[in-house]
């Protein structure tokens, strides 16, 4: 943390002198872009910040630009679980967003420390002309308690710290910055002036022609007893069996991420008052499971957990699961959720006789931030070449696990991804070829296997053995 | 009468084991019956090859090594043949279902007495084996499975002082024979000698008196080996001087050893006897002297309902089986006979070893259901005139009537709605034994046939009398189901209750195990009753102070102590031992009987036993436990009362004990030197922290203002020094 706050001041430091330097020609200007209009939305009701950005561009300089530059600092692309670029297309009515690609840059010229993205469009903007982009930024841990401990009637308080101005690499002509808190309780915000509170929202700006690379740091300090549930290690094994099934097994490492518990937990408060004693703590997760889910089951170490609900129906599974125990700030549980389903709806073969499972990354707990995310997907005994494709990028391993009858060992597909949010549940594939031939093996060893002892025991009942006849 | 702490039922008891959590609950049951499946089966053949091959050597060696006096060959050889054949079938029916070994093994989790009891009966079995063939091969199989034995259970010094008995009953009763010496010498040697390899064993195995009694006999054996060698090779004249001189030198030995042993075992305080062995012998030695063997609820005296629950209708058809087993007397029906009366007795001193009788009773009433089906079918078979003309007359082929009257016992046996497979099973068997048998069989067979006919019984008599015995046995197997379905399936860590909204679940004590493995570091120990060492130390994986291991007494009173002193005591012995949470079961909320406000008295009595400054006197009002506000002052200020009742009156404003059925005394405290850290959803169970050292010498100077510093952190060093028992 504190390594943390040392960069901020390192970064405002670094900005500084950037605004001293107005109007210094760079590489940006000569690009010659610039942004008529920004509009920036931050959701700060869940412990995962949503930060949708609308900015208008327009090419002001003589020659066509293919990319538009995207500006972080440091601290927010340490905890960036997502960015997402889309262009608008179409009036008012008949939007239609077009997903752009988003890849991070260096800059050469950029203020050290300042992390780059570039945003490549599908068709160059010619001088004179604008477009509106969409980004959608997601962060983790982003909102730091404060006071770090609370006890169990207090209400859990939090920082965010970002700027009151966009940064950008471009001249904005005019900008707005909407902050949505999740109650009215506010105790505290940095005022950038002009600046406006009604209600859940906090409006900075709107600001006039600011010029690249202009900060304003604000700190806003507020009420969020939202549940902080850190998955701190999900591990999701997904083992392929070609007679019919795929089994899913889920190790969670879950901790409450938000203020820390201090001092005594009563129970009698706890259970007397809920809603003033606790309100940070949270003792119910949902988890929402493909259809045609069966054999659930929610376990731990210890034994089955007996406080689980499951409800199906056609197009989706909701699993309700409740811990042990109500998870207090930094208070850690583990568990392990279990289920199979139809192998028919997840794996398909593909033109070239290639067979691919489609599966949904991510995790299925809903709201919930995973630190690292683990995907194991075994796949059947003889299977080759798997090669994975995933719709961002992950980390990816091969391992070999050995099941039962098991002669040459499954090949597994570990896929690894830091910084996991709700909106990484899209599928992705794995591709492999199967000979169905190789599904036999194991049947035909415990064939012989059976074979060869009942022919022992029919030779041994027919052969006299014995010495004296 | 105390309230209730020596009422828990005895499963609850198995909470203390910590449960296995890897296998389903298929796997275990079905495991298990195999188990005791293959225990009757060798149950079966052990008694079947008793009364078969006894009769054969008999026939064989004749009356050179042995007069046979009291075995009557020909009677002998044929009732028992025919009766106690099916009997293994009828032992397996009983022993597969028995209530008694059910309660042993809940959903996948084992104790080792589930494991001992196939060993121990094994190893009767083999003694058995060797008895009747006289084979140093079984006599060495033997000894292994009593290493086995020994390995499993501390229940291994049954075996070793029940099979010198046997074998004194032999020598006493004229039975000496070499198989008897083949039998009994190897498994002493050897069985000593793989005993003490086994470490918690080590020499005691020679040490200690509970092993004396087959030493002992071990001599005897000798002796008696010596006076009949010396008798077939002396002509009767001198073999007369020579036992008189044999008999003087082998008394003035075994006086000689006796003395010796003795001398050994009057030098040491206990005599030599571990402190469960002696009470078994005596039973009201452990409450008298050793409060944590008496505070053990499997340890106590059954009640008669316990025996009916556990054994059931074998217990009324033992008495038959007993009388059975006499019809001929041979060695190894003796050996049973001793067996189920040895092990009657040590069920009523403990109600932990029903479980030996179990295997017992099964045994016997299998014996007698076969016996009784048996008489009852044969008079059947003799009126019955169309069933009668269908067999063989008696006179003519004796191979084949004998074998019709094996088919018969087989219908019988249908009809008793056993199952099919027993067929082939005694099938088997009778084939390959009717080819030794078929010489002396032959003439035997017409007098038994002729004999047979003069016992028959009416046969309307016999008919409702199979009847009613199938009846009983099917009451037995309703009961079997039941106990196991209803008392022993289920794991008392988890509790359930019924009510009108349907099941109801208490998981509270993975609930604070899971907490406590999740959120307190990991060298935190944690201190508790005793009972919930082992749970602790496998589910929450923390270091407790004392476990369910008995061995060291200290430890547990220590414990006790704290847990009846004050709080600032307890504090300082909590702290001594270097505990960060202690863990109290308080059932008062939800009515739970066994907890700890209920255990008490025996951390009391615990604790005194080793630390005097605790008496129980102070903790009862005229000799009666209580809480309300009545109680003691001593019992309202202690450690326990506290932890368990702190805030409970927040909860309904009276603070009323649904165990204890009464308001508590002492509604309103603050705790000083203690934090509640966790309770569970029930209030099963509470964790609280100790305060940091810190904080209370704080509010110790607010109190002592007048004092030096220095004066009073020095002064309570030095209280702290007087009253810690570890200096």
């Amino acid at each position: 943390m504190e390594a943390l706050i040392r960069g901020r001041l390192a970064l405002v430091f670094f900005v500084l002198p950037f605004l001293s330097l107005l109007g210094t020609p760079s590489y940006v200007s000569s690009q010659e872009l610039q942004i008529i209009n920004a509009e920036r939305r931050i959701d700060l009701t869940s412990h995962i910040v949503k930060v949708f950005l609308t900015l208008k561009v327009e090419n002001t300089g003589t020659s066509p630009a293919s990319e538009i530059i995207l500006a972080f600092p440091p601290t927010q692309v340490e905890h960036l679980a997502l960015l997402k670029g889309a262009a608008t297309v179409g009036k008012r009515k008949k939007k239609n967003y077009v997903p752009l690609d988003v890849n991070p840059t260096e800059l050469p010229d950029g203020p050290n420390g300042t992390q780059f993205f570039s945003i490549s469009l599908l068709n160059p903007l010619n001088t004179g002309e604008s477009i509106t982009l969409e980004v959608l930024l997601i962060l983790t841990h982003s909102l730091e308690p404060f006071p770090r401990e609370i006890s169990q009637s207090e209400s859990q308080l939090v920082y965010y710290h970002d700027s009151a101005i966009i940064l950008s690499p471009y001249h904005i002509k005019e900008q707005t910055t909407y902050i949505k808190t999740p109650s009215t309780k506010v105790e505290s915000f940095t005022t950038v002036e002009p600046t406006n509170r009604l209600g859940t929202e906090l409006k900075y700006g709107q600001y006039d022609g600011r010029p690249p690379y202009s900060f304003s740091p604000i700190i806003v300090h507020f009420e969020n007893n939202h549940p902080f549930a850190v998955v701190e290690e999900l591990v999701r094994e997904v083992e392929i069996s070609h007679w019919g099934s795929i089994q899913i097994t889920e190790h969670y490492k879950l901790v409450h991420g938000g203020a820390r518990h201090k001092g005594i937990f009563s129970r009698v408060d706890y259970q007397s008052r809920p809603s003033i004693s606790g309100a940070s703590s949270f003792k119910h997760l949902l988890a929402s499971l493909p259809p045609r889910v069966h054999s659930v089951y929610y376990r731990d170490e210890i034994g089955n957990i007996s406080t689980s609900h499951l409800r199906t129906d056609s197009r989706k599974s909701e699993l309700e699961i409740e811990p042990r125990y109500p998870l207090f700030g930094g208070w850690k549980a583990t568990f392990i959720v279990g289920y199979g389903l139809p192998l028919q709806d997840f794996l398909f073969e593909s033109s070239d006789g290639r067979r691919f499972l489609n599966f949904s990354f991510g995790c299925p707990l809903v709201n919930t931030a995973v630190d690292k995310l683990i995907i194991k997907v075994v796949l059947p005994e003889g299977s080759k070449d798997p090669s994975a494709v995933v719709p961002f990028s992950v980390k990816q391993h091969l391992e070999t696990s050995y099941s039962y009858l098991d002669v040459i060992g499954r090949t597994v597909v570990v896929l690894e991804k830091e910084n996991v949010v709700p909106e990484h549940n899209s599928p992705f594939q794995v591709y492999y070829n199967f000979n169905p031939l190789s599904m036999l093996v194991e049947p035909l060893i415990l064939v012989s296997a059976f074979f060869l002892f009942f022919m022992a025991c029919v030779a041994y009942l027919h052969v006299d053995l014995s010495i004296r006849k | 009468m105390l309230i209730a702490y020596g009422e828990e039922s005895r499963n609850s008891n198995i909470s203390f084991d910590p449960v296995g959590t890897g296998k389903s609950v298929n796997e275990a049951s079905s495991s298990g019956s195999c188990a005791e499946d293959l225990e009757g089966e060798a149950l079966l053949s052990a008694v079947r090859s008793a009364s078969g091959n006894l009769s054969q050597d008999c026939v064989k060696t004749g009356k050179a090594l042995y007069p046979a006096s009291s075995l009557s060959p020909g009677r002998g050889k044929c009732s028992s043949n025919f009766s106690f054949r099916p009997s293994g079938d009828a032992v397996i029916l009983g022993c597969d279902k028995v209530p008694s070994y059910i309660s042993r093994s809940v959903a996948g989790s084992y104790d080792n007495e589930a494991v001992a009891i196939f060993a121990l009966i094994f190893t009767f079995y083999l003694y058995i084996k060797t008895l009747n063939t006289g084979s140093l091969f079984y006599a060495t199989l033997n000894a292994l499975s009593y290493f086995y034995m020994v390995c499993s259970w501390g229940g291994y010094t049954f075996i070793i002082n029940l099979i010198p008995m046997h074998v004194l009953l032999c020598i006493v009763t004229g039975r000496y024979s070499s198989r008897l010496y083949i039998a009994y010498a190897p498994l002493v040697v050897l069985g000593t000698l793989l005993a003490s390899l086994v470490p918690v064993v080590g020499f005691n195995a020679v040490m200690t008196s509970e092993h004396f009694a087959s030493f002992l006999v071990f001599i005897i054996i000798h002796v008696v080996a010596l006076v009949y060698y010396i008798k077939g090779i002396l002509s009767q004249k001198m073999f007369k001087v020579a036992v008189t001189l044999v008999v003087t030198v082998g008394v003035a030995v075994c006086c000689a050893v006796i003395g010796v042993l003795v001398a050994l075992v009057a030098s040491s305080p206990t005599k030599g006897w571990s402190g469960r062995s002696l009470s078994l012998l005596d039973p009201t030695y452990a409450s008298k002297y050793i409060p944590i063997i008496a505070s053990v609820s499997e340890h106590q005296p059954p009640t008669w309902p316990s025996y009916f629950m556990d054994i059931n209708v074998l217990a009324f058809l033992v008495p038959a089986g007993i009388i059975a087993c006499f019809l001929p007397l041979s060695d190894a029906s003796s050996f049973v006979v001793l067996y189920i009366v040895t092990s009657v007795y040590f069920s009523g001193v403990m109600v932990r070893l029903m479980l030996v009788l179990a295997p017992a009773a099964c045994i016997l009433s299998g014996i007698a259901l076969s016996e009784a089906f048996d008489v009852f079918t044969r008079s059947i078979k003799f009126q019955l005139p169309g069933l009668s003309g269908n067999s063989h007359s008696g006179a003519g082929d004796t191979s084949s009537g004998s074998a019709t009257i094996q088919d018969n016992v087989a219908k019988a046996d249908k009809q008793s709605s056993t199952p099919k497979s027993e067929d082939t099973l005694k099938e088997r068997p009778s084939r390959k034994n009717r080819k030794k048998e078929k010489e002396h069989v032959e003439k035997a067979s017409i007098k038994s046939h002729i004999e047979k006919r003069l016992l028959v019984l009416p046969l309307e008599a016999s008919i409702i009398s199979i009847l009613l015995l199938i009846l009983l046995g099917a009451f037995y197997v309703v009961h079997c189901v039941w106990a196991a379905a209803e008392a022993y399936s289920a794991p008392s860590i988890v509790l359930t209750s019924y009510s009108h909204d349907g099941l109801h679940v208490f998981d509270d004590f993975r609930e604070a195990y899971a907490w406590l493995s999740h959120n307190t570091e990991v060298d935190d120990k944690v201190a508790s009753w005793w009972d919930y060492g082992y749970q602790t130390t496998a589910m929450a994986n923390r270091t407790v102070i004392v476990d369910n291991n008995t061995w060291n007494n200290t430890h547990i009173a220590t414990v006790g102590t704290a847990m009846s002193s004050p709080e600032k005591p307890a504090w300082e012995i909590f702290n001594s031992l270097d505990v960060k949470y202690v863990l109290v079961v308080f059932g008062g909320l939800v009515g739970y009987p066994s907890d700890d406000i209920n255990k008490f008295l025996w951390m009391v009595r615990i604790g005194g036993g080793v630390f005097p400054h605790i008496k129980e006197p102070d903790y009862l009002r005229d000799g009666q436990y209580r809480i309300d506000s009545q109680a003691t002052s001593t019992m309202l200020n202690s450690l326990m009362y506290k932890l368990s009742y702190y805030r409970f009156v927040d909860t309904d404003g009276k603070g009323f004990d649904r165990v204890r059925r009464t308001e508590i005394g002492k509604k309103y405290f603050k705790l000083t030197h203690f934090e509640e850290v966790f309770t569970t959803h029930h209030w099963m169970v509470r964790i609280y922290k100790l305060k940091s050292p810190k904080n209370r010498v704080r509010g110790k100077s607010k109190k002592s203002k007048s004092n030096s510093k220095p004066g009073s952190t020095t002064s309570s060093k030095s209280g702290r020094r007087k009253k810690n028992p570890w200096h």
